[in-house]
């Protein structure tokens, strides 16, 4: 029961520097060096080579260990340069053989796992000071460059034969999925035209007009290259505010341990239900006071609870998305000590100037936000030992719906919900609204109602009457109820609910990062089951035999 | 120039213009050092006819491509061999060719690549490059007859002193001023190792997709008695799996660069043994060898091995050990190039090269093949 990879193969996200074998990571003052040198026979799943330095899930897993490393055990690195280890090839992007013999689902979460590693990236330098300089040393193609597109900036060699290139519609009847399409306008500002052009352009576009159309900041010929790269670093990291002489927190392996049951975490617990296809996660408060000064605070490191309960729910999340495609619906829960909680958000908000502090919000801040892009149900359940209290409460809010025991012989038994200044703006969604306001459509009167009640613990009637839950059953229906509602809702077709679901959880407003999660996945993930990219004859499938795609030439 | 192999089309052009002016740029010093007027004839031609060669690919680019084409063409005559912030787009294109037997060499295995490369572009369903190629390939014949000549002077040459001296110790043959056969088999393998590279990956989608839009054919493709489509069959290549070096089946398709190389390593052998031919008349008893395909390649799944010339899988020392037995050394290079001089003078000829059986068009060995002005 202990070795779990007997009772079923599990893929986990755990790696280290020392266990790379992609991408190396070389801190050198304020400036970190992240090369990929990808090994092209350490594919994360057998049938294909990495050839040209392309990728699969195993590469960006490491970046995102990587970038981790960056934020907590680098404090004083302050421009990140992402290049490549090899010659005349910065990064040709996601293997196509692999996504040729992958599963749709396997593609799609490949695919958000990418996107959201590409937006920790900017989420970093927006609000940790991290800047990041894409030095391509070679060509780069498609994922490669939507990797350097989530850059600050982009610098290309001019050697006169290295492009930049989005080759996906030509070569292979997809899109660039990992955000290309949405960066190129969004973010560098690509005339439509222009853009059009260059992602129908299977050569792409080399350093000088590339840099006309605003596809790279700048170039530079290969003798100057490096003298280039090291000047624009020095400059981005002129732009930071990470501290120079700060001690790195060092992030050990989370521990867990996976059996038939699930996968258990020191602060989260995951018990799947196969037969009803369900997980119930269950987030613990802190045991005991958190640390609340920056010594004690640093000194706990990776284990203090705001670090270590975030590290655990992004691990669980990752965890449950990659191996447990069946379980449709996750309970979301939590328990503990309220005072805990709260007093650990406090902590959070005296101390964010702090970097290690600002670290842990914003692995709070991400995390939460890949709860809300998980194409799984969230219901969250308020009982009696709850504990949805500030930053924890962001798991109500999170949710699809939110039900709480409501006792009406005994209301001081009855699980709170309490809110802190946390939830009112630290933890924006992707669309860059936090979720209460997210979910009040920015209306002032129910969000100055919730602001008025923070910190007070709030029961059943009156987070009902604030609009924080969805329904207070009490006591004598409450298992019934639940019971017929995720009985009902595990009975649903589980594409409709995934799109149905993305759609409510981000009501009006688009930002760069809902237009890549939604617009561009959404369109994406239809042209990955039609038959022109997937069909015997697609694209996708026969790339790299030789033969022509045969393409049905109706347009849908 | 249909739309939808205007990419791979202008990719191929380019590719095969690239190496044309590269060549005259790597060998254009070598005027300086010629072994005799009628060397320095050859030479000339070469180049001129690389230039030709270069023109042809700028007008295939110019009059099909647009816009793109003339810019494409403008970026060929901007590259430069060797040139670190603006080289040939091929590695074997940058590399230098620092003197007379380096030239030799080239022309006999690298131009000869560069017939193949042709004769596989002439069978182009594109016709305007088909029909360029053929005019083009009628020149490369005279490029590989001058290295196929060349050698075989040079190791003529040798072996009349070698009888002259009645020996084969090689410093004293190199003491007399000529190149002893174990450095031209040096530089025989260096060569044919080097253009083993330019027929591309073994297996390759790039080649496969080429072939099956029509855009290349293989080496004599209306010889060929299969049904031309190849959609289920297989070639052999090689792989190195647990230090051995095995042959498996790969797509046809895919493998199509192999069987060009295959194709070039016969005809690079025939040679060779013309070469053999001359040392055997001697009665000298050495034999010069092509290397096995798999030796000293630096592109590819074999670039990751180390192999010998006789087709064994070597650990990293040994490789180490015998790389200075198989490969041209610092010292034999500067021993090569110890021995270039300019011979300018009508019917003379530097002391290690024979003078060819005959002149160029029916005029005397000693005719006045270049005039200075």
């Amino acid at each position: 029961m202990n070795n779990p990879e007997t009772v079923r193969p599990v893929i986990t996200y755990d790696t280290s520097p020392e266990k790379y074998k992609h991408w190396s990571l070389a801190c050198d003052g304020e400036i970190a060096t992240l090369a990929l040198n990808i090994n092209e026979d350490a594919g994360i799943r057998p049938g294909y080579k990495l050839k040209l330095n392309s990728y699969d899930l195993g590469v960006d897993m490491e970046l995102h260990d990587a970038l981790q490393r960056v934020r907590f055990e680098h404090p004083e690195v302050r421009t990140v340069v992402v290049t490549s280890g090899k010659e005349r090839i910065f990064c040709s992007g996601a293997n196509i053989f692999m996504l040729g013999l992958s599963t749709h689902a396997w593609k799609v979460n490949f695919c958000k796992f990418t996107n959201e590693t590409r937006n920790g990236i900017e989420d970093s330098s927006r609000y940790s000071g991290l800047k990041f300089l894409a030095a391509c040393n070679g060509t780069t193609a498609g994922g490669g460059y939507e990797l350097a597109l989530a850059c600050d900036e982009i610098l290309l060699v001019d050697d006169r034969s290295s492009a930049v290139s989005l080759p996906e519609v030509p070569l292979l009847g997809v899109l660039p999925g990992t955000g290309g399409l949405t960066r190129v306008t969004d973010k560098r500002r690509v005339r439509r035209d222009h853009a059009d052009i260059f992602c129908t352009l299977t050569e792409g576009i080399r350093a000088q007009r590339a840099k006309e159309w605003r596809l790279i900041d700048d170039f530079a010929t290969p003798q100057a290259f490096a003298e280039k790269v090291k000047q624009r670093a020095t400059e981005l990291a002129a732009q930071s505010d990470r501290p120079a002489d700060a001690k790195g927190v060092a992030l050990p392996a989370v521990k867990r341990t996976i059996d038939a049951a699930g996968y258990h975490y020191e602060t989260v617990d995951v018990v799947i239900d196969r037969a009803a296809r369900r997980a119930t996660l269950t987030v613990s408060a802190p045991k005991s006071a958190v640390a609340d000064d920056i010594d004690g605070i640093v000194a706990a490191g990776a284990s203090w609870w705001p670090l270590l309960m975030a590290r655990e729910l992004d691990a669980a999340i990752l965890m449950l998305r990659t191996n447990d495609l069946e379980v449709g619906t996750w309970v979301l829960k939590t328990s503990g000590d309220a005072a805990h909680a709260l007093a650990a958000d406090a902590v959070l908000n005296a101390n964010r100037g702090h970097w290690f502090v600002r670290e842990t919000i914003g692995m709070l801040r991400r995390t939460l936000a890949r709860l809300d892009v998980t194409s799984r149900t969230l219901i969250a359940l308020v009982e009696r030992d709850s504990c949805f209290a500030g930053t924890l409460a962001e798991l109500l809010f999170a949710a699809d719906r939110g039900y709480m025991l409501s006792l009406p012989d005994a209301p001081a038994e009855e699980g709170k919900v309490t809110l802190s200044t946390m939830n009112f703006g630290d933890y924006p969604m992707v669309n860059g609204q936090y979720r209460l306001a997210a979910r009040f459509y920015g209306e002032e009167a129910p969000l100055a109602a919730a602001k008025a009640a923070i910190g007070q613990p709030q029961g059943a009637d009156t987070a009902l009457a604030l609009g924080l839950v969805t329904a207070a059953p009490d006591d004598l229906d409450w298992d019934e109820e639940i019971r017929i509602v995720l009985e009902e809702r595990a009975s649903l077709s589980p594409d409709a609910l995934t799109g149905m679901e993305a759609n409510l959880r981000f009501g009006p407003g688009e930002t760069m990062e809902t237009r890549v999660f939604g617009r561009l996945s959404a369109w994406q993930n239809w042209i990955f089951i039609r038959p022109n990219a997937v069909g015997e004859g697609g694209a996708l499938k026969v790339f790299g035999s030789g033969n022509k795609a045969k393409f049905n030439w109706e347009r849908v | 120039m249909p739309g939808e192999y205007r990419s791979n089309l202008r990719r191929l052009i380019v590719t095969q213009g690239d190496t044309e002016p590269a060549s005259v740029e790597q060998q254009r010093h070598l005027g300086l050092t010629c072994p005799s007027l009628y060397d320095m004839r050859n030479l000339f031609q070469v180049n001129v006819e690389e230039g030709r060669h270069l023109w042809a690919m700028v007008y295939l680019l110019h009059a099909y491509f647009g816009r793109d084409g003339r810019e494409e063409a403008e970026a060929l005559l901007e590259r430069r061999s060797g040139d670190a912030d603006n080289p040939r787009i091929l590695g074997a294109f940058n590399e230098r060719t620092p003197d007379w037997l380096s030239f030799f060499m080239f022309t006999y295995f690298t131009d000869r690549d560069g017939k193949y490369q042709l004769c596989s572009l002439a069978e182009s369903g594109f016709d305007p490059l088909a029909r360029t190629c053929k005019f083009m390939l009628t020149e490369e014949a005279h490029h590989m007859f001058v290295g196929e000549s060349g050698v075989g002077r040079v190791i003529q040459r040798t072996c009349e002193v070698m009888n002259q001296l009645k020996t084969d110790d090689v410093a004293k043959i190199r003491a007399q001023g000529v190149i002893d056969l174990p450095t031209i088999q040096r530089y025989l393998n260096f060569h044919f190792s080097v253009t083993m590279d330019l027929f591309g990956a073994d297996v390759s989608s790039n080649a496969a997709t080429f072939y099956n839009t029509g855009l290349k054919g293989r080496y004599e493709e209306t010889k060929q008695s299969d049904d031309h489509l190849l959609n289920d069959a297989a070639y052999p290549v090689l792989e190195v799996a647990d230090g051995k070096l095995l042959t498996v089946q790969a797509p046809y398709l895919n493998a199509l660069n192999e069987r060009l190389r295959d194709d070039y390593v016969v005809d690079a052998k025939a040679g060779i043994e013309r070469w053999n031919k001359i040392i055997q008349k001697a009665g000298i008893p050495f034999t010069l060898s092509a290397p096995h395909k798999a030796f000293n390649r630096k592109i590819g799944p074999l670039s990751a091995a180390k192999i010998s010339p006789d087709g064994k899988v070597l650990s990293e020392a040994e490789c180490t050990h015998h790389h200075l037995a198989w490969l041209p050394s610092v010292e034999d290079r500067a021993f090569v190039a110890s021995l270039m001089g300019r011979v300018a003078e009508p019917g003379k000829f530097a002391n290690w090269i024979a003078p060819p059986a005959r002149g160029i068009n029916n005029q005397p060995v000693d005719f006045a093949y270049v005039r200075f002005n």
